[in-house]
This record gives structure tokens, C-alpha cells and sequence, in this order.
């Protein structure tokens, strides 16, 4: 008996000291947390500090592995290859010293390497750290996701190396780099990549980043891993990484260019509510944040703060020719016409996203002659709900019957939901006849069917692998593992075949337009639903903010606080 | 009491090998890979990523290696993060997980032990009826709503406290307090219903008439009597708290389990969603055994082992 009430009384002495220590921690760590909003203290030093936020913990800290937003964007800041995207979204030299020097009539390229490139220990970058990183890339043991991207490049035998069923699967010393010296770098390509004006912009991407093979070797399976178990090349460092907390990046005192570098340290804390974002960025937590659209009206009049940024992702609806209605090509005609992406737009969506009459976004990539790929056609399949009907009837007569009931297939999320059944009270207003179900599925589930073709309207996204506009407009071909709706065109498939050997650009660009105008005008194969927009709010002394429309989403060395 | 121990050890192995076995075979029913741009990937890349994580061999040898991994030790790496051990992403991100569900079970069961008992010693008074109220509001709010206000009001108006993420003890105050409500009504009902029920029983009143002063009824028989189904409930409770909860680590940013959890469910992280599920079983175990010798402890009536102590 007595044993228990001292065991009762100790309990409460425990608690009590863990409130108090809690407690006293209040008044003893404040000053640390206060000060740094986003320029230290002026008197005591200059260090230029930013806040950020991001929404997941880093996946992989391996430039190689990295397949994802967050991680692409740490490597784009702390790795650095050949070529870097520039503010205005160009490939610039960086690692490289000038421009390659062509052999073979164009389909060899000689790089020199910057003599004071240096990773973080003081080695040199050598010629060799790409040849050993750009063959992982390509191994069947790395087998990472993004080893497509050396087929993109065109690197001579990339699609061999990856093909299980080829002889040369998996020999990566066959691949298409070699190191002449340690400053001397040849990259062979299975085409001329004249017929690719996007190679030099492929090449800043980071899975073609070099690494130091005897660091690499050393640390083994813990490569990459933590912070220290990594080498930088690139303007900043991983100074600090707390899984699943944040992690910190500081200015590289060994990058070659660091006077340009202007931001010192950059903190980057991980947060998945939006709300508790915003709260952040209310309490100068944080010096910029996406916003949703539940929040752009609270902040859209506050034009120092608040941007929209255009992305390069495109959402339309899958028709799947499968079915009877949706092989008609009237009936797709008037489906894609007959709502308002407008007001999904300006009204659901509300955050700077636009109302997409095509496949290929606008504002993506200049052709030959400095014109968007938009230009020449601009909107296709645009008309009213009027026409729409008009289409529908037609179409209904066409397949003998008064009614049609499809499924559309959707994602699970909230304002995915929201949006589908705008669509559905628009279409089924405006098409009499027409019955719209909604099937929302997870992620995975959703993929799965879309795979077997078992959907007849599907809700999709997709966003450029490389900047040119091929990355869109290849999707359609018929047999194209992405084509998942049974639309197939052999006028369309000729062009593109065409365009991805032209080498006479302007030709090239034509083909790829031309094939955009047949996919959509001429055959409604998809209906473009928008070209998604990202809302941001920016404390208004941080200037230089530009997000790539590929690769890593920033480069924090153009960034400044003023 | 060394017998129960034992005897218990082995039950609950046997209850780890069924769940891990269960939890395996249903994750394999989930649809799609683990594998992040699955969309992007061609049918050859698919092959080539299944073969490297052991994915193409049929089930049942996949079930196998697994588990002869695990009685190793060998919990294998996730496929989201890297191939880092899964061992070591549980025990980076369960620390703030359990300082917090601690600090909340903690602070949770002290006030509402107080509100508890305050209301049965005061039946039908104003104490009585602020407690009932509050515990009412405490279980039907969910907590996400206190700490949205919490957050909002006490952060970004008042500027007392940070209003998220996790730097030091005064990070903590938040989303403990947002944990703790629950625990404060839950205990708070069940402590009140069971202080009235003991209160009513003869050997009270013959306490009472034995002369014993109200502090030692109170305390020596009622409390101690009314103590085991608070116990019985609190002991769930403080896992549920500790091993991470997703929605109020995910609103104050903190780096702890529970959003992992979730997470490694809808990206299919097989190695993340076994080790995790098997830990969560072992907490689950251990906190009721130790609520099984608790209760002799209390009550010396409830003898678990039967031995002759």
C-alpha cells in the first residue's frame, strides 16, 4: 500500500518537472527563432537567409534516383552538370567550359570542362565522374525511373543498354561517353541531335549530373543517404537534413561561381497543410508559399505578395474509343465543346490556371523563329453549347439512338471531385440525352484501368518530360504505351514520325503543330480541359523567383532577398 | 507472476506472426506498384524495377523471404526513400511521435482525473455540469478543430506560441494541448461515472460509518476502485498518441510516424507499411500486458496469475 502512493507522488513530481522544463524553454530559445525571418540582423553580419517550405521530406538525395519535384529541385540546387536553365528557362554552359565541339557531322559532341569545377572536398569534377554517372544511370542494379530520359537524349545506345531484350541490355560501357582526359568529355548520339533542339536543355537535366566514383564507391549503400554522405558540386549545400523535419542549404564556398550566389543560407522546413503554410507565412515563418484556391481571393488583391505562375501541365479528358458512343466522332466533337472551361477555370479552379483548347501549353517552348508553338493555330475545337448540340444530334442519329450513358473516370481528390461534376451538370444540360456518371479512384486504381482501357471518360494530367513539345505530341501514336484510349490516325502518326528525324527545325515545328491540329480539330481524340497555374504568396523583398517549366522547379542562385 | 509473463510472451508472439501475416497478404490486394511516375514508365522499365525489389516472384516466395528477413532482424529499405533501412526511418520519426503522446497522455489524464472525480464528489453541481459539457464537446470535436484553432488564435493573432513545426519544448504546447483534449474528456467521463458507481457501494458506507475521515474514503476506496476502467481504456489510448497521429502532426508540421504511416499506404512502400503495422502491433501488446499486471497492482482482487502472492 504505502509503495503505491510514493509511486503516485513520484508520477506527479515527473510530470510536473516536464511542464516546468517546457516551460522555462519559452523565455531561454526564443531569440534563435525570432531573428531570422529573413535577413539576419544587420548590424552583426549581412547573411542573406530565406525561408521555404515544401511539402515532402527529400526522396532521394541521389541526382541519379531523384524522380520527383522535391528531390530534382535539391539536385538542381546542390549538383550541377553540363548545362544549367538560366531565368529565362535556357540551357546556359556550367559545368562545361564552351560550347562542344562537333565530330561526325554533328552527331559527336566534344564538351571541355571547366578547369575550377570542384566538389566540396576539393577534388576536382573530371570527365570521368560523368562517364561513371551516366552508366549507373543506364544499369539494370540502379534501375532508376528516369533512365528514359538518356532514349530522350538520344545517347548512343541508351534505348539498347535498356531494353531487356536486346543484346546490349545492360552493357553500360557501350554507352555513347567517353573521358578522352580529365577535361575532356565525348558524347555520342545515335542521331544527329539536330533533329533535337531540346538536347542541350535535356542534358541540364539531373540524371545526367556527374559523381565522384571513388566517393561513391566508398560509402556504399549509405550514398546519399545523410547529408554528409553526399558530394556537391553545385551553388549551395546540404548543410543539414532532419527526415521528414527539413533540411538547410548553405552557399558552396568552393562553387566556381559563387559570387553570383546570392542568398547564403536557405532553410527549408517541411509542411503538408496548406493552412499551416499560410499561417507560417503570416507569422514570417516563411517567405513564400503555394496557395490554393480557397485562398486566392484572400489574397489576390495584395499585388505585392501574390503571383500566379503558368505550369506546363496539361489536363484534358481521355475518350476512350472503345466505346461504341465515344468512337463517334461527332459525339467526342460535342463533348469537348459543349462546357465552359472558362469558368472551371476562373471559378473552380481560381488560381491562375487557363482554359486549354489545345495539348502543346502555351508559354512552354519557343520555336525555330522565337514563336510560340501556339501562334500559328491557337485555340482548336472551340465553339459554343449551341454547336455542341447541333454535333450531338448529328451524332446521336449517327449511332440510332436518343440516350448515351458513360462513366468518367476520376481521381480522388476534393477539387478533382468538384470539377467533374461541374462538367457533368454542364454536358448533361447542354447534350440532351447524355448521362455522365462520376467514378472516382485512388491514384493507382485509376492507372490500372486506364491501362486496360477499362474507363470511357478519364480525368488525366500530364506534364513535359523534356522542353519540346514531343513530349506531348508523341503520346498519341498509335501503339504509344500513353495512348490508353484506343485512338489511332495514320495521318498523325506519319508526321510525327516524320518530325522526330527532321532536322530542318522549322519543317519540324510545322509537322508538330500540324499533328496537334488533326488530334484535336480534326478528330477530338481528347478534350483539353486546362493548363494548371500555381498561386503563390511571396514576401515582396525576395526577388529573381523563376520556376523552370522542367527539371528542378528553381535555382536558387539567381534568387535574391533585397 | 514470472509464469504469466512468460506464458503471455509467447501468446504474443503468436498474435505478431498472425497480424504481420494478414497485414502482408492484404497490401498485396492494393492496386498499382510502389513506384512513383508509374504513369511515365514503360512496360520494360516496370520489369526491371519489380526484379530489383523481388516484386515478380509469386506471392507466396515473396511472403517467405520476408519473413525469414524479419526473424533476422531484417525489416528490408523502402522503396519511396532511397533504399534507406526501414528500421531507421521508424526510429528517426517516432521521437517526436512519442514526446509528444506522452506530453498529451500525461497532462490529458492528470486534468481529467481532477474534472472526473471534482464532478462525482460535486453530483448535479456547477463543476458537475462545466465538466460533463466540456467532456461532451471533448470526445464529439475532433481534434483537428481545436488545432485549427489552437493554431489560428493562439499563433497567428496572439503571436504566444509558434504557430507549427518543431524546434524546442515551446513547439510542443500546441498540438499536445490539440492531443490532450480527448484524453482530458474520455478520462474525465469514465473516471465521473466510475467514482458514482463506487460511491454508491456498501463498503463506502461502511467506511464512513466506520469514522474514517472523507480524504481516506475518498482516496483509499474510491479513487483506487474507480481507477481500473480508466486504466483499462487509457492504456489504447496512450498508443494510439504515441506511435503518431496522423492529422495533428500533419497541421503543426511535426516530423513523426503517423503521416509516414499513411503515407507508405497510398504509395504502396510494402517494407514501410509492414515494419510499421508490426510496430504498432508490438506497442499494442506490450501496453496491454502491462495494463494486465497493473490491475493487480490496483486491485489485489484481480489476480492475473492465480499464484499465491
Amino acid at each position: 500500500m504505502k509503495k503505491s502512493k510514493w509511486s503516485l507522488l513520484l508520477t506527479i513530481v515527473l510530470v510536473l518537472s516536464v511542464f516546468l522544463s517546457a516551460c522555462s524553454g519559452k523565455n531561454g530559445k526564443d531569440d534563435k527563432a525570432n531573428g531570422n525571418a529573413s535577413e539576419g540582423n544587420g548590424s552583426s553580419s549581412k547573411e542573406k537567409v530565406l525561408n521555404l517550405l515544401d511539402s515532402s521530406e527529400i526522396p532521394y538525395l541521389d541526382n541519379i534516383m531523384a524522380d520527383d519535384s522535391v528531390s530534382l529541385n535539391v539536385a538542381n540546387n546542390v549538383y550541377e552538370g553540363l548545362y544549367t536553365l538560366d531565368d529565362k528557362d535556357q540551357p546556359v554552359l556550367s559545368g562545361a567550359a564552351e560550347e562542344p565541339q562537333e565530330k561526325d557531322g554533328g552527331k559527336t559532341w566534344v564538351f571541355k570542362l571547366r578547369d575550377d569545377a570542384v566538389w566540396n572536398n576539393g577534388e576536382k569534377v573530371t570527365a570521368n565522374d560523368y562517364v561513371f554517372a551516366w552508366r549507373k544511370a543506364v544499369a539494370k542494379e540502379t534501375a532508376t525511373q528516369y533512365s528514359f530520359i538518356y532514349q530522350v537524349a538520344g545517347i548512343l545506345n541508351a534505348d539498347k543498354i535498356l531494353n531487356p531484350e536486346d543484346k546490349m541490355y545492360n552493357k553500360t560501357d557501350q554507352l555513347g561517353v567517353k573521358a578522352i582526359d580529365d577535361h575532356t568529355l565525348e558524347v555520342k548520339f545515335a542521331a544527329d541531335p539536330a533533329s533535337k533542339p531540346y538536347t542541350k536543355a535535356v542534358l541540364s537535366f539531373p540524371t545526367f549530373y556527374p559523381q565522384n566514383e571513388a566517393f561513391v564507391k566508398k560509402q556504399g549503400k549509405e550514398f546519399a543517404l545523410e547529408a554528409d554522405k553526399a558530394l556537391y558540386n553545385g551553388p549551395y549545400t546540404l548543410s543539414k537534413w532532419e527526415h521528414e523535419k527539413g533540411w538547410q542549404l548553405k552557399k558552396n564556398p568552393k562553387y566556381w561561381d559563387k559570387n553570383n550566389v546570392k542568398v547564403d543560407t536557405i532553410n527549408v522546413n517541411v509542411v503538408k497543410e496548406e493552412a499551416t503554410r499560410i499561417n507560417l507565412f503570416e507569422t514570417g515563418k516563411a517567405d513564400r508559399t503555394t496557395i490554393s484556391a480557397e485562398y486566392v481571393d484572400q489574397y489576390k488583391d495584395k499585388k505585392d505578395i501574390f503571383s500566379t505562375v503558368p505550369e506546363s501541365t496539361l489536363f484534358f479528358l481521355r475518350m476512350n474509343q472503345k466505346n461504341k458512343a465515344l468512337a463517334n466522332e461527332n459525339i467526342r466533337h460535342a463533348l469537348d465543346m459543349g462546357w465552359d472551361k472558362k469558368q472551371l477555370t476562373d471559378v473552380l479552379l481560381n488560381n491562375g490556371s487557363v482554359p486549354a483548347y489545345f495539348l502543346v501549353p502555351s508559354k512552354f517552348v519557343n520555336g525555330p523563329d522565337g514563336s510560340d508553338f501556339r501562334e500559328k493555330y491557337g485555340d482548336l475545337n472551340k465553339g459554343d453549347a449551341k454547336k455542341a448540340k447541333e454535333l450531338w444530334e448529328k451524332g446521336l442519329k449517327e449511332l440510332g439512338t436518343k440516350k448515351v450513358e458513360l462513366t468518367l473516370l476520376n481521381y480522388d481528390s476534393d477539387t478533382a471531385q468538384k470539377d467533374a461534376q461541374f462538367i457533368k451538370n454542364q454536358l448533361e444540360k447542354n447534350l440532351p440525352g447524355l448521362s455522365l456518371k462520376i467514378k472516382p479512384q485512388p491514384f493507382k486504381q485509376k492507372l490500372k484501368l486506364e491501362e486496360k482501357l477499362d474507363y470511357d471518360i478519364s480525368y488525366a494530367g500530364w506534364g513535359p518530360d523534356y522542353p519540346d513539345p514531343m513530349t506531348f505530341v508523341d503520346m498519341f501514336v498509335t501503339g504509344s504505351p500513353h495512348n490508353e484510349m484506343n485512338y489511332s490516325n495514320k495521318k498523325y502518326d506519319d508526321l510525327i514520325k516524320k518530325a522526330s528525324s527532321e532536322t530542318d527545325l522549322k519543317k519540324r515545328w510545322a509537322m508538330m503543330q500540324d499533328a496537334e491540329k488533326i488530334l484535336i480539330q480534326d478528330d477530338a481524340a481528347i478534350s483539353p480541359m486546362y493548363q494548371r497555374g500555381l498561386a503563390y504568396i511571396t514576401k515582396p523583398n525576395l526577388k529573381n523567383v523563376v520556376n523552370h517549366s522542367f527539371g528542378g522547379d528553381f535555382s536558387y542562385k539567381n534568387w535574391d532577398v533585397k | 507472476m514470472v509464469r504469466f509473463v512468460l506464458k503471455r510472451m509467447v501468446y504474443m508472439l503468436i498474435t505478431l506472426f498472425i497480424i504481420s501475416s494478414f497485414t502482408f497478404f492484404l497490401m498485396k490486394l492494393l492496386p498499382g506498384s510502389p513506384f512513383n511516375n508509374e504513369e511515365k514508365l514503360t512496360a520494360e522499365q516496370k520489369v526491371i524495377l519489380n526484379e530489383k525489389y523481388g516484386l515478380n516472384d509469386p506471392i507466396p516466395v515473396q511472403y517467405f523471404n520476408y519473413m525469414s528477413n524479419l526473424v533476422k532482424g531484417d525489416a528490408g529499405v523502402s522503396f519511396q526513400y532511397d533504399n534507406r533501412p526501414v528500421s531507421t526511418m521508424i526510429t528517426e520519426r517516432i521521437g517526436p511521435s512519442a514526446v509528444l503522446g506522452v506530453e498529451a497522455t500525461i497532462f490529458g489524464t492528470i486534468i481529467g482525473l481532477i474534472l472526473g472525480i471534482a464532478a462525482a464528489l460535486k453530483q448535479n453541481s456547477a463543476i458537475d455540469y462545466v465538466s460533463s459539457l466540456f467532456a461532451v464537446l471533448g470526445i464529439s470535436i475532433p481534434s483537428f478543430v481545436f488545432a485549427g484553432v489552437l493554431q489560428y488564435y493562439v499563433g497567428v493573432k496572439l503571436d504566444w506560441l509558434p504557430v507549427a513545426l518543431w524546434d524546442g519544448p515551446k513547439y510542443h504546447v500546441l498540438p499536445a494541448l490539440s492531443l490532450s483534449v480527448f484524453v482530458i474528456a474520455t478520462v474525465a467521463r469514465f473516471m465521473r461515472t466510475e467514482m458514482l458507481e463506487v460511491l454508491g457501494q456498501d463498503y463506502i458506507t461502511t467506511a464512513k460509518s466506520k469514522g474514517l475521515k472523507s480524504i481516506v474514503v475518498i482516496w483509499k476506496h474510491t479513487i483506487r476502485n474507480a481507477m481500473i476502467p480508466v486504466v483499462t481504456i487509457l492504456g489504447p489510448l496512450a498508443i494510439n498518441l504515441i506511435t503518431g497521429t496522423l492529422i495533428i502532426e500533419r497541421i503543426f508540421a511535426v516530423p513523426g510516424l503517423g503521416y509516414q504511416f499513411v503515407g507508405s499506404i497510398t504509395l504502396n512502400d510494402y517494407p514501410v507499411i509492414m515494419a510499421t503495422t508490426i510496430f504498432y502491433s508490438v506497442c499494442f501488446i506490450v501496453v496491454i500486458l502491462i495494463v494486465d499486471i497493473l490491475y493487480g497492482i490496483i486491485d489485489p482482487r484481480i489476480r492475473v496469475a492465480g499464484g499465491k502472492e
